[in-house]
């Protein structure tokens, strides 16, 4: 491939403004990852540019960005795609999250409304523009003022040279000059084979700040004349204030207002610990409704009663019924998972000054748009009118993209109820009670295979939330009834079983449900992972070599499975004690195949030694992110595999904190061994393939170790001490 | 007003003596190093040195403490910090990074103890601090690391 022609489509895709101090800034627009769901399917409005790069008079590279790192690496990779095409050394990059000083607001703000590409492997291609655009401005400004041809410039470690007159100029030195400029429309990519960064295991540039302690999460926001605000919630979904006694509260030392908003009471103070003394004082009577009659044990029954019946059809291939009926063995299984709450770190939090005529908002997010657009209508303003600074994100895993903007809408309507600045902070409890989780979903299957135990039919029902429902996205997003997020993972099975049939009902709650890292894909890898585990035990075949005989027009799949099948040792026994599980799921644009080492001793218990994981993520802009997100996907996946669980009970979230809602902690972790496959195709996601193939290899590799199906997670010790007295 | 002494300065509070040492540090002395993350003494967020030992301010009432010597990842010693810091460096530890104040706080009390620690004496002193980014696999092998790094400079 040779370097590629890129021709900027929307004219204001960039725009170059002079620097504060001199230099030179070019803005654009980096979608994020909310952003680029809804833009799927809706037209992206005009939005402001969300990240800058500002080279000054002293040569120095500043790559800011509003864009949320929550830890998947976005402030490093972004970075590294920029300065691959400007011709820089990456130690002289620095990141930095786009400032809310007025100045900026002035210079590129205001002047700049630029069209938003929208996809992950649009930004692959846009930020290289970005940086390819930005040397051949430096290198048009060199030219002019050698009186040269720029074809006959070079630019190298952030210098332009032109070779044939011995002159040499920094790019400091040029960046002010450069940003008198316009912007050239047609800029030449690198061929990848020259790439010097891409590829590399650079370092991080996030790391310093997030070891010393002076990195600014939204909870370590401080702003003047702020009061630190708890809100009071209902205790069950939709409840409401019925009565309030709030005496004792205002007593306590600290407070200073308490107050009704849509969402309960909140409790206003000078600091945290006397907001929390002044909410437990508050005595309130809830009109809770039918939230109240919620219960895990009858929406699983619910469920179960649905499942009986057909559900709209996500993917038909022949006829699964009669292939079914006519096999020579026919299996079954049920499969369910709970709801999840994602137990960020970092609880949610939001930090609002809100003026008459405009409104700043301080908070980790991962959906800048949306909660701009909600926090104007609260606020009666217009979305211009209000300023996002995005902070770090003590993780995201999707909670801090929430499609109806709930954190940052409460806490707006908290400093209109305050009339000042306020820090709204959710304890870890009204975190993990406050919705918005991983649907419960339930799966119904069946299949069938021939005389040679070759699969020849397979169903798949499932049963559970709409996450779009409700949304603003409704309307685009669900087709023919299906909510292409619930059947991810499951519509397109790979496998080749000539009758399919995949149905699916999504009946409607009160709990609050939303996208939690990789969304449909972590049931559907974990429910069509054990299955077909299933039928190749019932086929009397291995995992590997049933897969790989079914997966023959698959090539980035039976990649990844025969990788991690080498790396793993499949096929040789495993150390003593141990039993391994496999499993291989496509999501995300990325293909991940996952081998786990367990062993259960006999009261059920789990332990996971090892996870080696195969990856295919295409060409890899940075390897060792990749590893992390593989890392930590896994072990993500592994809380949710062997602990996790919300559950209520008289409308009652029954968990809490972190005794009650457990996650994997350092004990408990395996070892990760991560390998990439080689490859040049377009990137993709790292940021959660990686989790949906857990649980299954896991699952599996108890198979392997008792001949036990645990067929519903968690997968705790009681389960699966069940599962092994069943058999 | 209760009497702290906080990486090495000396403060007066006016706080009543049960508010948890983690508030006092953060919304007081607005030092924001020290994450909340439960409350309970449950995830290690909130982890500080008291007297060098490594203790969970989110549960431990200003007034234990008052007079004693408190140090949060801030005021953490070089000689304690640096080699932690640069093996969490080496090994690219951090993801969000939220976390990593209370497990850097917990790692530099267990090398202090113990400068060779095992695998299941990390696993003991670690276990009680929560990464929901899973970087466990990295910590333990900065652990190592700054251990070896610590022990050669000593032998030197
Ligand atoms: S905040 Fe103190 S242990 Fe979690
Ligand atoms: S790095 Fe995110 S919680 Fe540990």
């Amino acid at each position: 491939m040779n370097g590629t022609s890129i021709d900027i489509r929307r004219r204001n895709f960039l725009k170059a403004s002079a620097a504060v101090g001199g230099g030179l800034i070019l803005g654009f627009y980096v979608p994020s990852r909310g952003a680029e769901i809804a833009a799927a399917q809706v037209p992206p409005p005009a939005v402001e540019p969300n990240a800058w790069i500002r080279i000054d008079s002293n040569g120095n590279i500043t790559i800011l960005v509003a864009k949320a790192e929550m830890g998947q690496g976005v402030y490093t990779s972004m970075p590294m795609l920029i300065a691959e095409e400007l011709e820089v050394n990456w130690d002289k990059i620095r990141v930095a999250p786009a400032p809310a000083a007025p100045v900026y607001k002035h210079t590129v703000f205001g002047v700049q409304v630029t069209g938003g590409s929208t996809s992950v492997s649009s930004s692959w291609d846009q930020l290289r523009t970005v940086g390819a655009t930005m040397r051949e401005m430096l290198i048009l400004t060199a030219a002019k003022q050698w009186g040269v041809a720029p074809e006959t410039c070079q630019a190298k470690m952030g210098l332009v040279k032109h070779s044939a007159s011995s002159r040499e100029a920094d790019y400091g030195s040029l960046a002010e000059q450069a940003a008198k400029m316009s912007v050239p429309q047609n800029v030449t990519l690198k061929d990848p084979k020259d790439f010097k960064i891409i590829g590399k295991a650079v370092p991080r540039l996030d790391t310093p700040e997030k070891i010393d302690g002076s990195g600014l999460f939204g909870l370590d926001v401080r702003i003047l004349d702020m009061l630190i605000a708890v809100v009071a919630r209902s205790p069950v979904f939709g409840g409401t204030v019925k009565s309030i006694k709030d005496d004792q509260a205002k007593k306590i030392p600290g407070v200073k207002i308490v107050a009704q908003v849509p969402t309960g009471i909140v409790v206003a103070a000078d600091d945290f610990w006397s907001a929390k003394q002044g909410r437990d004082a508050l005595e309130i009577v809830w009109e809770e409704g039918e939230g109240a009659q919620l219960s895990t044990e009858a929406l699983r029954e619910q469920y179960a009663e649905l499942a009986k019946a057909p559900g709209a059809v996500a993917h038909k291939e022949g006829d699964a019924g009669q292939a079914l009926s006519g096999a020579a063995k026919q299996l079954e299984g049920v499969y369910e998972v709970p709801y999840l709450a994602h137990a960020c770190m970092e609880p949610l939090n939001c930090v609002v000054d809100l003026r008459e005529d405009r409104c700043e908002i301080w908070t980790g997010t991962q959906f800048q748009g949306g909660d701009q657009n909600a926090a104007a209508a609260v606020a009666g303003l217009q979305p211009e009118q209000v300023k996002i600074n995005t902070m770090l994100l003590g993780g995201g895993f999707g909670r801090r993209a929430n499609p109806h903007s709930d954190f940052v809408v409460e806490a707006v309507q908290v400093a209109k109820a305050l009339k000042k600045p306020v820090k709204v902070i959710w304890t870890r409890e009204d975190d993990m009670r406050g919705g918005y989780y991983r649907p419960l979903w339930y799966s119904k299957l069946a299949a069938g295979l021939d005389e040679e135990g070759k699969p020849v039919a397979w169903t798949h029902r499932i049963v559970g939330q709409s996450i779009i429902a409700g949304t603003a996205f409704e309307e685009a997003m669900i087709q023919n009834g299906i909510d292409g997020a619930s059947v991810e993972g499951a519509a397109d099975l790979p496998y080749a079983i000539p009758n399919l049939l995949v149905d699916l009902h999504s009946p409607k709650n009160l709990v609050p449900v939303q996208w939690w890292r990789s969304v449909g894909h972590s049931h559907t890898g974990f429910v069509v992972e054990s299955f077909i585990d299933e039928l190749a035990a019932a086929a009397g075949k291995d995992p590997y070599e049933f897969r790989r005989n079914l997966l023959a027009a698959h090539p980035r799949h039976l990649g990844v499975l025969e990788l991690v099948a080498k790396q793993a040792g499949w096929g040789q026994a495993p150390p003593a004690g141990r039993s391994r599980g496999l499993s291989v799921h496509a999501s995300f644009g990325s293909w991940v195949a996952q081998v786990a080492e367990v062993s259960v001793d006999k009261n059920g218990q789990i332990s996971v030694h090892r996870v080696v994981c195969a990856v295919d993520c295409g060409r890899v802009v940075n390897p060792d992110t990749v590893k992390a997100q593989m890392e930590s996907g896994i072990i993500f996946g592994l809380s949710a595999a062997l602990f996790g669980e919300i559950t209520l009970k008289g409308g009652r979230v029954e968990q809490s904190n972190f005794h009650d809602y457990p996650v994997v902690r350092l004990d408990e972790s395996p070892e990760v061994d991560v390998h990439i496959v080689p490859s040049s195709e377009r990137p993709t996601g790292v940021g959660e393939p990686g989790t949906p193939p857990i649980a299954a290899a896991v699952a599996n590799a108890v198979f392997a170790a008792t001949g036990a199906r645990v067929r519903r997670l968690p997968m705790t010790a009681d389960r699966v001490k069940e599962a092994m007295k069943a058999m | 007003m209760i009497k702290l002494n906080v990486n090495g300065k000396d403060y007066a509070v006016d706080v009543s003596s049960e508010v948890p040492l983690l508030w006092v540090i953060r919304d007081h002395l607005q030092l924001t190093g020290t994450k909340f993350g439960c409350g309970m003494s449950l995830c290690g967020a909130c982890t500080v040195h008291v007297d060098g030992e490594a203790t969970r301010s989110c549960v431990t009432p200003v007034g234990d403490v008052a007079g004693k010597k408190i140090v949060t990842i801030e005021g953490l010693p070089p000689d304690l910090g640096n080699p932690l810091q640069t093996a969490w460096t080496a090994e690219e530890v951090p993801q969000c990074g939220y976390c990593q104040p209370g497990q850097i706080m917990a790692a530099a009390a267990l090398l202090a103890l113990n400068p060779k620690p095992e695998d299941a004496e990390i696993d003991d002193a670690m276990s009680g601090n929560i990464c929901r980014c899973g970087t466990y696999p990295r910590i333990r092998r900065a652990i190592h690391l700054a251990a070896k790094t610590t022990s050669a400079r000593g032998e030197q």
